[in-house]
């Protein structure tokens, strides 16, 4: 990038103004331009500042729009509804006259598999952190990071068909001897699938762990190693061990990071779709919070049933649907806010 | 802790070897850390290394990069996905140029105009809209653009949701670049005269453009491998479609899902080898993004 200086204008200020284009034939030349660059400045400055202010108030557009559209498409719906909207575990919209639709159990899917893939991710994800700030060597620790990163980089839809042809098979034997040991906790009881097949909430969590651990690791890797240095140094003086250190400056500094990072990852896994809809087999009855249900979660109703998305009131069930999905992953991400004290990124 | 080794007399050593206890609890603890970030490696091995095996035989097949699936039968092994090939990078490539300028721009007002309150809400739903679920943007394309505004199902319709999700993070990353260019620069811009728009796009941008640009193609891979749109937004096609705006399109998200109904043999080697195929593309776009960074940050300063 050059950027020619002009003469005219590293010049110290003229007092009685810049000089009119046509002065002097040998001016012309630098002096049109800059009068021209000058006014152009003020007006392009104008211009490129409103449409920088444009873009951005898009993206304030967007989610007001978003709101906006989701709530217009579901009223109707809702009236049309028979059945209890929050506590009806019904969702049946194939007669457009007698809908009746509920998200009780939805939210229960829903709820189950985020929490477990939470209570799975946080703790490796925590640890991955630390080892990647304070024990990994300095070299490594970038390519460390990378490897959790392309975690992320794989497609949601190949993590569903890994999940259920590779892993669920490779579960069953754990989840079996989950079920029979410890079946008298409702967690653990007897789901409405059938354990063979691995289409459960246990599968379904474990692959969202996998899924949100890249993400609860960048955030709070990137807190964990803005630790301040002369906490660390003290602790070292005092003649703290490696872990001490970590258990004294870096968790308790760190901690605004991990609850953010776990709420975001709390978000992406509220909102996963396709994963999520290859693993679960639909069940019959309604579950009883245990992980071994199966069931739809908010994203994966929707999404099976996007086919059918043809007369508006059936459609309008689900979009109700996906206005309480669309709340409550606004509000967990608000939150993640919150936690951190500002911005959160980690993409 | 040390307080009472410290006030003993001067005679015997200061220091006390750890205890076995705290020596322990130190090597559980360094132990635990390292096996996390295994086991966190396990399954990014174990996903490619499956994609991979059962993956390669359907895309060495003749024809997989060159044939669509029209007039294959389900249990044939023949035909190949540059229907879906096509449909996922035009899909992602319309939407790539509806949020590339929307998002630099954005990033520019956040970074070099936004002071204030308006800029601190468009922080936050930037924000937001990072968390806001595939199926959720998908969803409101529908109510907009295909329930109230009338058109059809098409591939312009999944750009549209893609936009969405491919924003939030055009704008971070671009935001994250721009705050990298030191002041001075912008400084001496202004100091010979040039007005802050023209510094903002002859110096600003320049500079963090290698940034920039890898964070595009990230952002572009993460939308190639984006299902939930094309389940709503679009049906499937077995065959070649190029208009974005009618008919059904193929895509490898959507190809995936489509023959895993498939109970055929044929079928599940389709799967693998159009997930294989989505690897592979957007592998190729973090090694570019990488690439770009490397690259063009050295060959600049």
């Amino acid at each position: 990038m050059t950027i020619k200086p002009d003469p005219s204008l590293v010049a110290p200020p003229n007092p009685v103004g810049p000089p009119r284009s046509g002065h002097t034939s040998i001016m012309v030349s630098t002096v049109v331009p800059k009068s021209g660059l000058k006014s152009g400045g003020r007006w392009g400055d104008r211009i490129f500042g409103s449409v920088a202010l444009a873009a951005g108030a898009t993206i304030i557009g967007a989610i007001a729009l978003m709101a906006l559209f989701l709530i217009i498409q579901a009223v109707p719906s809702l009236q049309a509804n028979h059945a209890n909207f929050i506590t009806s575990s019904e969702f049946n919209t194939t007669d457009a006259d007698n809908l009746r639709f509920g998200i009780a159990e939805l939210f229960q899917v829903t709820i189950l598999s985020s929490l477990f893939a939470l209570v799975i991710a946080v703790p490796i994800a925590i640890g991955i952190a630390a080892f990647l700030t304070n024990y990994a060597p300095r070299r490594l620790a970038r390519p460390f990071g990378l490897l959790v990163d392309m975690l992320a980089a794989v497609p949601s839809i190949v993590f569903g068909l890994w999940g259920i042809f590779v892993l669920a098979p490779r579960l069953e034997p754990l989840a079996r001897f989950l079920n029979s040991h410890l079946g008298w906790l409702f967690l653990f009881g007897k789901g409405n699938v059938s354990l063979s097949g691995g289409g459960t909430i246990f599968t379904a969590g474990v692959v969202l762990a996998v899924m949100i651990l890249p993400i609860i690791t960048s955030v709070t890797r990137e807190v964990f190693s803005l630790t301040p240095r002369g906490q660390v140094e003290a602790a070292q003086a005092l003649g703290a061990t490696k872990w001490e250190v970590v258990r004294m400056t870096v968790f308790p500094y760190g901690r605004s990071g991990m609850i953010a990072g776990s709420m975001l990852g709390l978000g992406r896994a509220l909102g996963e779709t396709v994963a999520v809809l290859i693993i679960l087999r639909s069940a019959a009855q309604a579950g009883h919070w245990s992980v071994f249900d199966g069931g739809y979660t908010f994203a994966s109703k929707i999404a099976s049933a996007a086919a059918e998305f043809s007369s508006k009131l059936p459609t309008g069930a689900y979009i109700a649907a996906g206005l309480v999905l669309f709340l409550l992953t606004f509000v967990v991400n608000a939150l993640a806010r919150l936690a951190a004290g500002g911005r959160v990124s980690g993409g | 802790m040390t307080q009472s080794t410290l006030g003993a007399p001067a005679k015997g050593s200061t220091f006390h070897p750890l205890s076995p206890v705290r020596k322990m609890k130190d090597k559980l603890a360094t132990i635990l850390f390292a096996s996390a970030f295994a086991v966190a490696a396990v399954p990014l091995i174990w996903v490619l290394f499956t994609v991979l095996e059962r993956g390669f035989k359907a895309v060495l097949q003749r024809g997989w990069w060159t044939q669509s699936l029209a007039g294959v039968l389900p249990d044939q092994f023949a035909g190949g996905v540059y229907h879906a090939i096509y449909g996922t990078v035009l899909q992602a490539g319309i939407a790539a140029l509806m949020s590339v300028p929307l998002g630099i721009m954005a990033a520019i007002y956040l970074v070099e105009y936004g002071r204030g309150t308006f800029a601190k809400v468009t922080t936050f739903m930037v924000d937001i809209l990072a968390g806001v679920p595939s199926i959720v943007a998908a969803l409101f394309i529908f109510a907009l653009w295909i329930s109230t505004l009338g058109f059809p199902q098409s591939a312009f319709a999944v750009s549209l949701a893609l936009v969405l999700l491919m924003l939030p993070v055009v704008v971070r990353n671009t935001e994250e670049m721009l705050k990298l260019v030191p002041d001075e620069l912008r400084e001496a811009a202004y100091a010979l005269g040039i007005p802050k728009w023209k510094t903002i796009l002859r110096v600003v941008v320049p500079t963090a453009l290698p940034g920039i640009i890898s964070g595009l193609l990230l952002a572009l891979a993460r939308v190639m491998g984006e299902t939930a749109p094309v389940l709503v937004l679009v049906g499937y096609a077995r065959s070649i479609n190029y208009d974005a705006f009618n008919g059904n399109m193929a895509s490898l998200p959507l190809l995936i899902y489509t023959e895993l109904t498939n109970p055929e043999a044929a079928g599940r080697a389709r799967v693998w080898g159009a997930a294989l195929t989505l690897i592979l593309i957007v592998g190729g776009l973090y090694v570019a993004a990488a690439f770009v960074n490397r690259y063009l940050t050295r060959h600049r300063t």
